[in-house]
């Protein structure tokens, strides 16, 4: 076996209760149960909005386009479940905004719609516009967290060539262990999409990145993947190693420029739950109506469960028993880059792979101090910025100092924030300078 | 409708803190403390007690001054106190260390803004004003029974006549903590391993003086086993506040503390460079900083 690869800067946060993932990592996937109503914000994804192309009363059916795409950066919205719209309106989502959205009473049937089917002929003679065309129909987003739109994603302009394409597997989020159970369970879906995709974007070098503390998925998948051409690189335990710029780092030794994008590396980077999502769109012209996350943290039974996209999160929480008395916050995502919710009424979307109750305990702040120049953010940094000096940009308001100091480069991993023993907020004083660098920027 | 608390993330954070920082310095430092009081008598603890007491009783009362929140216990004073203490000869008047905390405290540390804000390193900057104000209080040196020299062993006279063995172990004159190589180096172990302070500075400071001596026919040892060198390496240049964060910043420091040591003991009137050193090199410190700035990742050449 190679050896492990990784990238330079990086933290372990949560090292002592390795990572939290023991919870469940070691739990097969559930089903959740379809939910009596879903949900469907008409934005899932980064890009435009979509726009609902059903009334009120219609019966749809699982798999029916319910929101349909403006613009070509967007991903259309189907039914999760069969049964009557009941409501569009706006309703609070993950992120905390209100955005319109498509409420299904669920008739219990998951009825598909007879549309999401396999395409004529065989799978292997589809053209790789006709692959990027189902992906995109099937709105399939970036299920690591980004949501950003796969077809947008897999479209390089024609002077881009594409050496690698990288599936995502790190899961380098503490507690987090959908992918995992994802790539031992379902790694022959995997790495059917994988294969797709490779032939859409003309065959470049395929390479499946896993972190050293799932070991057994790592072998599971080098099994299926060694006859198919697909290479298995393990990757050290160290965060953020699934962060698209360090997986490009770890597996290929190139960096993607600053300002740029992955292709600019010759490089599309692909979450191995996106992968599964296209081997359903490509092969059965299913759409993305579900996926595999994690409810974990301060909940009576952490499981990994496969649920329906629009369950709201309160259902899911129910599922896992409810929330222990001492949890204090819940999380969509992991503890590092999550979003905190203030009402679990909020669906899960295409792109939430966990939802992660912390206590107090877990979350205390800490006392803040003056910055003692200790470096350990300089050292985490995987950009390799000085986020202290950010921060201090930030508390002197001088936003012309923070854009030299490559603000903008910044990518919100929250490393500096989790290593700082002075418990200063860098990563948060480095998103307002971002704003205020984009907005001087605008004005010059 | 519930009662879930909201903020942006990370939404957890390392169990490191401040004040673990400053009690790790603390407890690096016990063995010299402890080796002082066998070597030179309990009185060594006074004078140690009566500068941490000055040094965090003064933070206090400037910070009432100025209105500042109190912060003594973030541990900085205490460790600034101590620290000022070992580069003190044994038995000094109570009033040297009081004054000598004051000055490191109010003048070096809160001026400037407190912690993290002042420019030089406040125990050194109280040592240096020390050295200025009390000459002689701060070079005489009692005799010790069975040391193997009493006067300050740098003096010229002793070169190459020193036993390095009980050098090591602290069997001969000097401060209070820098006497045994042997317990500063156990402390500093202790720092390197819970990765509190960083190899760079202390190596390169290090190899640059023994470069040095060699290559001016000195004796290397000396100028490593005799004096506040080790003290000064591991324990004050190490100093986050006033030493480079970059990397390669810190090397350059260490070089330069080295070469600026060896010239004031080589051609300097004092024996002993260590305080002037690394005071000069603090100073230094935010010029490194700024021409060793690690480069960005995907940095990108700007053409013009």
């Amino acid at each position: 076996m190679s050896s492990v690869k990784s990238f330079r800067g990086g933290i372990h946060p949560l090292h002592a209760i390795g990572s939290g993932k023991g919870l469940t990592a070691n739990l097969p996937i559930a089903e959740a149960p379809a939910p009596a109503r879903v949900i469907l914000p008409m934005a899932q994804h980064i890009g435009a909005p979509c726009v609902p192309c059903v009334a009120v009363g219609d019966r749809v059916l699982r798999g029916q386009a319910v929101g349909q795409v403006r613009g070509f950066v967007s991903a259309p919205v189907h039914a999760s479940v069969s049964g009557t719209v009941v409501e569009i309106a706006p309703h609070l989502t993950i992120g905390g905004a209100m955005v319109p959205c498509v409420v299904i009473e669920n008739d219990g049937k998951d009825e598909w719609d007879p549309d999401c089917r396999p395409p004529e002929g065989s799978v292997d003679s589809l053209s790789p516009q006709d692959i990027l065309a189902r992906i995109g129909e099937a709105g399939v987003v970036g299920m690591g967290g980004a949501a950003f739109p796969a077809r947008v994603k897999l479209s390089p302009p024609g002077d881009k060539k594409i050496d690698f394409l990288l599936l995502n597997g790190a899961e380098c989020e503490p507690y987090l262990s959908a992918d995992h159970r994802l790539m031992l369970e379902e790694g022959a879906r995997i790495l059917e999409g994988a294969r797709y995709v490779a032939r859409a974007l003309g065959s470049p070098r395929v390479i499946v990145g896993i972190e050293a503390n799932k070991r057994d998925a790592a072998e599971a998948l080098r099994a299926l993947a060694a006859p198919l051409g697909i290479e298995v690189q393990v990757l050290r335990v160290k965060y953020p190693q699934g962060s698209e710029k360090q997986l490009i780092s770890a597996l290929t030794g190139r960096k993607v420029p600053s300002g740029g994008l992955p292709m600019d590396a010759g490089c599309v980077v692909v979450n191995v739950s996106s992968a599964a999502a296209i081997a359903d769109a490509v092969a059965k012209g299913r759409p993305v109506t579900e996926r595999v996350l994690t409810v974990t943290g301060a909940v009576q039974t952490p499981k990994n469960l496969r649920v329906r996209i629009g369950t709201p999160a309160q259902e899911l929480i129910d599922l896992c028993g409810g929330l222990k008395p001492e949890a204090d916050r819940v999380v969509s995502g992991g503890p590092m880059m999550g979003v905190a919710l203030y009402d679990l009424a909020v669906p899960v979307v295409k792109g939430t792979s966990g939802l992660l109750a912390l206590t107090r305990e877990q979350t205390a702040p800490g006392k803040l101090t003056n910055c003692i120049r200790c470096g350990r953010c300089v050292r985490g940094c995987p950009i390799h910025l000085l986020p202290y000096e950010l921060c201090n940009d930030f508390e002197r308001g001088d936003w012309a100092a923070a854009d030299k100091h490559n603000a903008l480069d910044c990518i919100e991993c929250g490393s500096c924030t989790y290593v700082c023993p002075a418990k200063r907020s860098i990563t948060s004083s480095i998103r307002v300078c971002k704003r205020q660098v984009q907005a001087l920027r605008k004005k010059q | 409708m519930s009662n879930l608390t909201v903020s942006l993330s990370p939404h957890v954070r390392a169990q490191s803190s401040t004040r673990r920082i400053m009690l790790d310095v603390l407890i690096a430092l016990i063995p010299a403390v402890v080796f002082a009081v066998y070597w030179f008598g309990f009185s060594v603890l006074v004078t140690i007690l009566l500068s941490m007491a000055a040094a965090i009783g003064s933070e206090a009362l400037m910070q009432k001054a100025l209105r500042r929140p109190i912060t003594v216990d973030d541990g900085s004073a205490a460790v600034t106190g101590l620290l000022l203490a070992l580069t003190l000869p044994a038995g000094v008047p109570w009033y040297v260390p009081v004054l000598g905390a004051a000055f490191a405290i109010v003048i070096a540390k809160q001026v400037f803004g407190g912690l993290g804000d002042n420019f030089v390193n406040p125990a050194l900057a109280g040592r240096a004003f020390l050295l200025a104000s009390f000459p002689v209080a701060m070079t005489t040196f009692p005799a010790v029974a069975d040391a193997v020299s009493s006067a300050t062993p740098l003096s010229s006279e002793f070169a190459g006549t020193v036993d390095y063995a009980q050098a090591f172990l602290g069997r001969i004159g000097g401060s209070i903590g820098e006497v045994s190589k042997l317990a500063l180096l156990a402390g500093a172990a202790y720092l390197l391993v819970r990765r509190v302070i960083d190899w760079r500075v202390p190596v390169s400071y290090l190899g640059t003086l023994a470069v040095l001596n060699l290559a001016f026919g000195e004796p290397v040892l000396d100028s490593v086993l005799l004096g506040g060198t080790v003290l000064g390496a591991f324990f004050m240049a190490t100093d986050y506040v006033t030493s480079p964060v970059p990397a390669w910043g810190k090397v350059l420091y260490g070089i330069g503390i080295g070469a600026i040591n060896f010239a004031i003991r080589q051609w300097g009137a004092y024996p002993e460079g260590v305080t002037y050193a690394i005071l000069l090199m603090n100073i230094a410190s935010p010029l490194l900083e700024r021409a060793t700035r690690p480069r960005k990742y995907g940095e990108v050449k700007r053409r013009a």
